[in-house]
């Protein structure tokens, strides 16, 4: 299976989505996954710069969470996400498409165990 | 094959299904949309300055943790929005460099004064009321990361909209000053939010094909109408007047007809010739320079931790670099 590797988790560098004009000192990119409350998933919540992950953290903290909106923070750096290409989606996904029988309303059941 | 991807890319606009940052799009989308949302970012950035510069005068302590809050939250919505137009391929040091060059806009509006503490309620009420209204149209543009910081950014402007118009109540029931302090500051504020819409339909170049590609839902002119639709009904809670002797219901249109914008102040706003221009790109300017030494000691010592950090060999086990 091809998995291409991008530069950042939404756009890639074939789509020339590496900037030229980016000086020495700019932080590199990071993405923020919030868990909102005890017991969920943490979500992809969005992005920021920083120095390093401390900063990071310090960051999406005064950005992401202002309203307690997590109790609990994952930052990484987006060099590190590896993306599915979307032109791929189709050859990706199709295996799944055809396999009804996954889905329990597939299967007709009499009426007296049909909550099953 | 060019015009396969195009047909596919109309075809999810049509479909409302949001266009993601790796999906196929005409360069002038891109392009549209980079302009647009980095724009828009500045704004944010650019209007903290108005406010900023009230929060050591508040007159209370409760009245300047409300302001600081706003104000932080607006730079927030600066990185939500950079952050977007980042997944299109520009880089967040070209966007700064755009913005203190002169070479991208933002929002007029912030090259006026804020000359009273009346101005922060108007602000709130009639600017982040004007922003509210495009910004709920925006939670529904076509590119993905965009909508998305719409959504956020439109979860915490409510508050915004609302401090505001509560300053405001509390000095149009107070001493005849603040009262007439209440007045000036929205007879000052009315006209400019107004022209936050930009210019009328006939006149705007980009709005066709934006509109077309849903990067906007509604037109300048639908917009700006909402806006003084809805003023004149919250301004008479205050019992205060809109300055325009023209505000008249149409009970034809089922809207307020309003009148004549200055459309040539607007321009020479625009164009760099408004009342704080200089002003307000200079307060960016000394802010990015301020920071230089800031930035390069923070990657000096990122990179400076990195070393001493113990390196993780191949097999698994750890040395010391
Ligand atoms: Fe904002
Ligand atoms: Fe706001």
């Amino acid at each position: 299976m091809l998995i291409k590797k991008y530069y950042y988790g939404d756009y890639g560098e074939i789509e020339g989505g590496v900037s030229s004009n980016k000086s020495e000192t700019e932080f590199p990119l990071w993405e923020v996954f919030i868990r909102s409350k005890q017991g969920l998933d943490h979500k992809h919540v969005g992005s920021l710069h920083a120095a390093d992950a401390a900063m990071a953290m310090e960051n999406a903290r005064d950005v992401y969470t202002r309203r307690m909106e997590g109790v609990s923070i994952w930052v990484v750096e987006s060099k590190y996400i590896h993306a599915s290409n979307p032109d791929e989606a189709e050859s990706l996904y199709e295996p799944s498409m055809d396999k009804v029988y996954r889905h329990p309303t597939f299967y007709q059941l009499p009426d007296e165990v049909n909550h099953m | 094959m060019q015009v396969n991807f195009e047909e596919l890319f109309l075809s999810k606009i049509d479909k409302e299904i949001k266009i993601e940052p790796k999906d196929w799009m005409p360069e002038k989308y891109r392009q549209t949309n980079i302009r647009q949302i980095s724009q828009h970012a500045h704004s944010e950035i650019v209007g903290m300055l108005p406010e900023g510069a009230w929060i050591t005068r508040a007159p209370s302590l409760k009245r300047k943790a409300i302001l600081l809050a706003k104000v932080q939250d607006e730079g927030g919505h600066g990185l939500y929005l950079y952050s977007a137009a980042e997944t299109l391929g520009i880089s967040r040091d070209e966007m700064t460099d755009q913005l203190l060059t002169g070479k991208a806009k933002y929002s007029s509006i912030f090259n006026y004064p804020s000359l009273t503490w009346a101005d922060m309620g108007a602000i709130g009420w009639l600017v982040d009321g004007a922003a509210i209204l495009n910004q709920v149209m925006l939670c529904r543009t076509s590119y993905g990361p965009y909508a998305r910081a719409m959504v956020r950014i439109c979860k915490e402007e409510s508050f915004h909209q609302r401090q505001g118009f509560e300053i405001l109540l509390v000095l149009s029931q107070g001493t005849d000053e603040q009262k007439a302090m209440c007045q000036d500051a929205i007879n000052r504020w009315w006209w400019p939010s107004l022209m936050m819409f930009g210019p009328t339909d006939s006149e705007s170049t980009n709005s066709d094909q934006s509109i077309k590609w849903k990067i906007k839902r509604k037109s300048n002119d639908e917009l700006r109408q909402q806006f003084v639709d809805m003023a004149v009904q919250q301004i008479k809670v205050l019992n205060m007047t809109l300055p325009d002797a023209d505000l008249k219901w149409n009970d034809e249109r089922k809207h307020y007809d309003f009148g004549a914008i200055n459309w040539d102040e607007f321009w020479q706003v625009v164009k760099g010739n408004g009342p704080c221009n200089k002003e307000r790109l200079d307060a960016r300017k000394k802010a990015w320079n301020d920071g230089a030494w800031v930035r390069e000691a923070a990657i000096a010592y990122a990179e400076k931790k990195k070393k001493s950090l113990p390196q993780p060999l191949q097999g698994g086990a750890l040395k010391t670099a």
